[in-house]
């Protein structure tokens, strides 16, 4: 009997085409959810009594937020896993979320400021959930700078996957910045601890357009880690023998 | 379920006044998550087509040296 060993995935021959193919089903989830997401918000979600139309930003903001923190969890422990197992694959991942957690954190400070200013009266204000957000930003911002500045990609891979361990703590900070400390932003609109505090179609709304940004997220991330693995791997066999190669010279 | 009653094209523009935070908010989101992928889509195709430049030189390089022994004796 043959034993399923994990480690045939983390090698780049073997996720080079498995990825290839997950991407297109990817795409079509990020679609569908969001299409359906983008109807149920505009169209079915009712007026909010407060905030009159101006809430629905939060089917950008929230899903943006999520995703920002979500991503760097998943990087650093990709950074964990390649610091652990030594897999070059590891490192691939770590490398290729981090850009797209960037821009789910811009996405994030930038839509919460368009829903800062109408609501509180001001783009942006010091207060903990901002501030630990913007850090998380500049976490991002630090990999990347990191990796990019130190010539040999292995020690690029461990420099930065250090640093991606140590930001993790930031990440409940933001969570429960809205908790322990007195804020101007609003509570969590979904907890795991009490019923949700928005109607059930705002609350499917916001789920199905994190659904989106998930696969959205997923199938980003692959294509970056592909186009890496190509970079990194140029001179292994596997890479040269591509039909896509020969494609090419043809 | 109840479909909200927008009433026309202008109101659902409007959004209630905030027309141009929700829309700045789904805009900019969009214009993000567009140019993310066509940026790593022109990445991967320069990665394919430089391996390719690559081993065609090499090939070319082979194809015009058929012995491999040093020259000098």
């Amino acid at each position: 009997m043959t034993r399923l060993n994990w480690f045939t995935f983390s090698s780049p021959a073997t996720f080079y085409p498995l990825a290839g193919k997950c991407i297109p089903w990817l795409w079509a989830i990020a679609a569908l959810f969001g299409l359906s997401g983008l109807f149920m918000g505009f169209f079915v979600a009712p007026t909010d009594a407060v905030q009159g139309e101006g809430y629905r930003i939060i089917f950008v903001h929230v899903p943006a937020s999520w995703m920002s923190m979500l991503i760097y969890v998943v990087m650093a422990g990709w950074a964990a896993a390649g610091l652990i197992f030594n897999t070059r694959l590891s490192y691939v991942m770590a490398q290729a979320l981090a850009p797209t957690g960037a821009l789910m954190a811009v996405l994030s400070l930038a839509t919460g400021s368009l829903w800062g200013k109408p609501m509180w009266g001001t783009w942006w204000i010091w207060d903990a959930r901002l501030t630990s957000e913007l850090i998380l930003l500049f976490l991002y911002l630090g990999y990347i700078g990191l990796h990019s500045s130190i010539d040999d990609t292995r020690r690029a891979d461990k420099a930065s996957a250090v640093l991606a361990l140590v930001g993790v703590v930031n990440v409940p900070i933001i969570y429960f910045s809205v908790k322990w400390w007195n804020t101007l932003h609003q509570g969590a609109s979904v907890s795991l601890t009490k019923s949700p505090s928005m109607a059930q179609t705002m609350l499917v709304a916001m789920l199905l357009m994190t659904f989106c940004f998930w696969a959205y997220s997923m199938a980003v991330a692959l294509q970056r880690a592909r186009a890496m693995v190509l970079e990194r791997e140029r001179y292994t066999d596997w890479a040269q023998q591509l039909p896509e190669i020969r494609r090419e010279q043809a | 379920m109840n479909l909200v009653a927008w009433g026309s094209l202008d109101a659902f523009l409007t959004m209630g006044g905030y027309g141009l935070y929700v829309w700045g908010s789904f805009g900019i989101s969009a214009v993000l998550m567009v140019l993310e992928p066509v940026l790593i889509r022109q990445r991967h195709r320069q990665a394919l087509q430089q391996l390719a430049q690559e081993l065609q030189a090499q090939e070319g390089e082979e194809a015009s040296s058929p012995q491999q022994e040093p020259s000098v004796k």
